[in-house]
């Protein structure tokens, strides 16, 4: 008998009598999926977050507040050679602007799927991070969110909330570890 | 009401004045105590080093000792979960569930039960309370830090009953001593750190008396404070409940 | 594995020798168990979701062999290369078998630790593969040549001026900087390197969904993106119990576990795994290991339900005070003291005894495994299996003699407190465990029976 049955010959024998699922309603609570709401845990998350009319700002805002950026990859951008290349070759990406689909005003998350990202690597190779998000697109809590979402459409999706971190070296906090070391979100009018 | 009292082995053997104050008590709030003679122990160090299979005499002896009363009471939420979780005799089960739903720690009896709302003790100290795990997570006399629930706590209910009593806070309200049972002698250097670190707090936040609902853990912290020479007492809350009894007695 | 004769009261004795640092690994923890409560109370909800979650996961357990069916036939329709290993050993053979088929001498390794309850990494080394943990407390204590201390936080035991001294000698860093920014800004160029080198990369999982075939995998530092998006083959490796039903069930896993863990509303990465990218393999590896076994034991079985979150070890007293590698396994601290047993009885046997029963773990525990009554259970298992010193049964059997019978029981306690009365140094000495380090009760005149009977008339 190959392992593959003999595993699920094992399972079958001594697994408990099933029982039925439990509801998923009223986990929510009365959790606000507003923005404020939405920007406190992203900020303490160590992320930063802008709100904009529409993505023409995106430009101007990163030059401030991103002084010496020499390579941006912009995902809407009409130039998109980027995609073909070798995705190790993203490593000296310092910005990417990566659309979100759905952010989550409990924890800070936002929902990327490579259906608008088609280089998987992209969000956690490059330095910075940058996610735009319509405000509208806001919920309240990973439930809702899963609701949103439905079924996969794509091979990958990742929530992603604030920068990368560690905390291992005797628990200090340190941002940056092995994906983009800042995240910024704009948060895009309707 | 008749109410059997059960008095742990360790405190009939080495903390008698435990027994006489929750006799004292109960009997001050009307209670008709009797003292079955006969009792020795519930069976809990067996069981907890893995020998329940050990512990049928102590359960037919408990069993024959307590199955006639109304209520049994004792002052050790231990010993007292032990026998709610693990008291069973194949040829007197019907006793045994009987005196596993109407067996009740000292302080839960007197608030769930008598529903005492005031007591007529004096005690001006500062009291830190020890909430034994056995006791809190065990028989819920309060809530648990790690719940997101509503706070309450029974023996402090009681404790604020009483005129003078000054209770500490606590960094770590409800942390384990590590008395344990065995594990105090099994594992001892942690049982002792634990027990540290326990007392450390007490006397950080100024205790001068540390209390609780189990002696066992009491006797262990005396163990560690009097090897400090802390100058910190330990007392069962029984004896503060009691302590306006215990002046007159002696006066 | 990790045999050795060494107990853990035995390894928690050496590791309080230094008490400062017993000290600062309770408090660092603490404060992490400090951080869990307030994120619990930030959710009205957290108790409704524990039961949830709970429930999803006995579910999960009642359906196992279904749900592992259609996980297998959702991952191969989704292009997904599924194996079985029916224990450690074939799950490392068919990890270097995919790695020896496309040549791979060197590989990238996020967090898993199932592979380090596998003991995968020695055996790659024995077959010539060099393997790198990138995340970085597993790369820390990897460099240390130690195992991981802690489920979530690998390194929790080091200080960092340690840190900084294995960082000089290996990665070539400043002696004597310690400073937690500047050492991981070292790890993350070093790792960077790794990362774009390997051709393959292993990652754990930490959810896989029965409905879609996909596998949830979380990160705080993307160590497992960097390795699983940058390699040509992806070994996911996963055991059999972490199989839930739907996707939607995620919401209540995801809201729980890193809030659990370490205080954060969620890890900052989310990662699904559903196709191997163009030109990539995807292979899973579903490994038993024992916990077919464990879920006939019924008594037991709950225990795999465990999301490996770690909150357990961080509330847990004993564990903080011990240290994760005086429990000798993989899985340390109260769940790892429930799961060793069933993998093997004899070098575990000492587990279930390192706990004062207090309860805190099931407390924290987010899906409301009951840890310490399962404890109470293995001992009882552990003893009847005859797993225990025949001096203990012995002195078992004595108590149990003295308290089965009153007559003895009162004679005894008065010898008792006689002996202690007039001889205090045949108990007070060293070789009473009790006496070490405190002081024994003052014995009284009178048992509290005797009182009873002189004054019971009043």
């Amino acid at each position: 008998m190959s392992s593959r049955d003999q595993i699920l010959a094992a399972v079958k024998q001594h697994q408990p009598e099933a029982s039925v699922l439990p509801s998923l309603e009223g986990l929510s609570g009365n959790m606000p999926g507003t923005l404020e709401a939405y920007r406190k845990v992203l900020e303490g998350l160590g992320g930063s977050l802008f709100e904009i009319k529409d993505e023409s700002e995106i430009p101007a805002l990163l030059a401030e507040h991103y002084p010496h950026l020499q390579r941006i990859i912009r995902v809407g951008d009409e130039q998109r050679a980027w995609i073909n290349e070798d995705p190790h070759l993203l490593e000296d990406v310092d910005m990417a602007v990566v659309p979100g689909q759905w952010g989550v005003a409990e924890n800070g998350a936002i929902w990327l799927t490579e259906a608008e990202i088609p280089v998987r690597v992209l969000p956690f190779i490059c330095q910075h991070l940058a996610i735009v998000l319509p405000a509208g697109r806001l919920l309240p809590t990973m439930h809702e969110a899963y609701e949103k979402i439905g079924a996969p459409q794509t091979g990958f999706g990742v929530f992603i909330a604030g920068p990368s971190k560690t905390a291992d070296i005797e628990q200090s906090l340190v941002l940056g570890a092995h994906g983009a070391k800042s995240l910024v979100v704009f948060i895009t009018a309707g | 009401m008749k109410v059997g009292l059960f008095i742990p082995c360790y405190i009939d053997q080495f903390y008698p004045q435990v027994g006489i104050a929750t006799l004292q008590l109960l009997q001050k709030l009307g209670c008709e105590v009797e003292f079955p003679q006969g009792q020795t122990c519930c069976g809990q160090p067996m069981a907890n080093s893995g020998y329940e299979h050990l512990t049928h005499q102590c359960n037919s002896l408990f069993i024959k000792n307590f199955a006639d009363y109304d209520y049994i009471v004792g002052p050790s939420g231990s010993c007292v979960l032990h026998i709610k979780d693990h008291l069973h005799d194949p040829a007197a089960e019907t006793a045994a569930t009987h005196i596993r739903e109407r067996i009740y720690e000292l302080t839960e009896f007197l608030t769930d039960v008598l529903k005492v709302e005031k007591l007529t003790a004096r005690f001006p100290c500062k009291v830190g309370l020890h909430q034994s795990c056995h006791g809190q997570r065990g028989l819920a006399l309060a809530q648990m830090s790690e719940l997101v629930a509503a706070p309450f706590s029974k023996p402090e209910q009681l404790l604020r009953m009483v005129e003078g009593v000054e209770l500490v806070p606590l960094d770590r309200q409800d942390e384990c001593c590590g008395f344990g049972g065995t594990f105090c002698v099994t594992e001892e250097a942690v049982s002792v750190k634990m027990g540290k670190d326990r007392v450390a707090d007490h006397v950080k936040h100024g205790a001068e008396v540390i209390t609780g609902t189990d002696v066992s853990c009491l006797m262990h912290m005396e163990g560690i404070l009097r090897r400090q020479h802390a100058g910190v007492k330990v007392m069962h809350i029984a004896e503060i409940l009691n302590q306006n009894i215990h002046e007159q007695a002696n006066s | 594995m990790n045999r050795q004769t060494a107990d853990h009261a035995t390894l928690a004795d050496k590791f309080n020798e230094d008490e400062p640092r017993v000290d600062w690994h309770d408090q660092t923890l603490w404060w992490v168990r400090a951080k869990r409560d307030k994120m619990a109370w930030s959710i009205p909800e957290w108790e409704q979701l524990r039961e949830t979650a709970s429930a999803i996961k006995l579910n999960a357990l009642g359906n196992l062999h279904d749900y592992l069916v259609q996980f297998e036939q959702q991952a191969i329709q989704n292009g997904a290369i599924v194996h079985w290993a029916a224990d450690a050993e074939e799950h490392n053979q068919i990890v270097t078998g995919i790695l020896k088929k496309h040549g791979v001498r060197h590989l990238v390794k996020s967090k898993s630790m199932l592979t380090e309850e596998c003991h995968l990494n020695p055996h790659l080394m024995a077959n010539g593969i060099e393997v790198i943990d990138t995340d970085l407390g597993e790369r820390i204590v990897q460099l240390a040549k130690e195992p991981p201390s802690h489920i979530v936080l690998p390194c929790i035991h080091k200080k960092k001026e340690e840190i900084g001294e294995l960082f000089h000698e290996h990665l070539g860093t400043p002696a004597g900087n310690a400073d937690p920014q500047f050492l991981t800004a070292a790890a993350r160029q070093h790792l960077r390197k790794e990362f774009l080198q390997a051709k393959a990369a292993i990652t754990g999982v930490n959810f896989a969904v029965a409905e879609t075939g996909e596998m949830v995998v979380c990160t705080n530092e993307g160590n497992a993106d960097m390795g699983a998006h940058l390699a040509d083959v992806h070994i996911a490796c996963m055991g059999i119990e972490k199989i839930i039903p739907q996707r939607k069930h995620l919401g209540v896993f995801l809201r729980l576990l890193a809030r659990s863990a370490t205080g954060q509303p969620i890890t900052t990465y989310s990662s699904h795994f559903r196709q191997p990218r163009p030109g990539q393999e995807l292979h899973i590896v579903l490994v038993d290991n024992g916990r077919s076994r464990q879920l006939g034991r019924e008594d037991f079985r709950n225990s795999l339900k465990c999301i490996r979150c770690g909150a357990c070890m961080n509330t847990c007293p004993v564990y903080r005070r011990s240290g994760g590698h005086s429990y000798h396994t993989a899985v340390a601290g109260p769940i790892g003291a429930i799961l060793a047993p069933n993998l093997d009885m004899k070098d575990y046997a000492d587990l279930p005894f390192a706990s004062t029963l207090c309860g805190s773990c099931s407390n924290v525990c987010p899906v409301k495994i009951d840890i310490h009554q399962q404890l109470y259970k293995w001992r009882q298992v552990l003893v009847k299996e005859g797993y225990t010193t025949a001096a203990k049964t012995a002195s078992m059997k004595a108590m149990s003699g003295v308290l089965s019978t009153p007559a003895v029981y009162r004679t005894a306690g008065k010898m008792g407190r006689w002996v202690m009365r007039a001889f205090p140094g045949m108990v007070n000495n060293r070789l009473n465990p009790w006496y070490k380090q405190r002081e024994m009760p003052a014995p009284p005149k009178q048992s509290f029976s005797q009182w009873y009977e002189k004054n019971k008339k009043s």
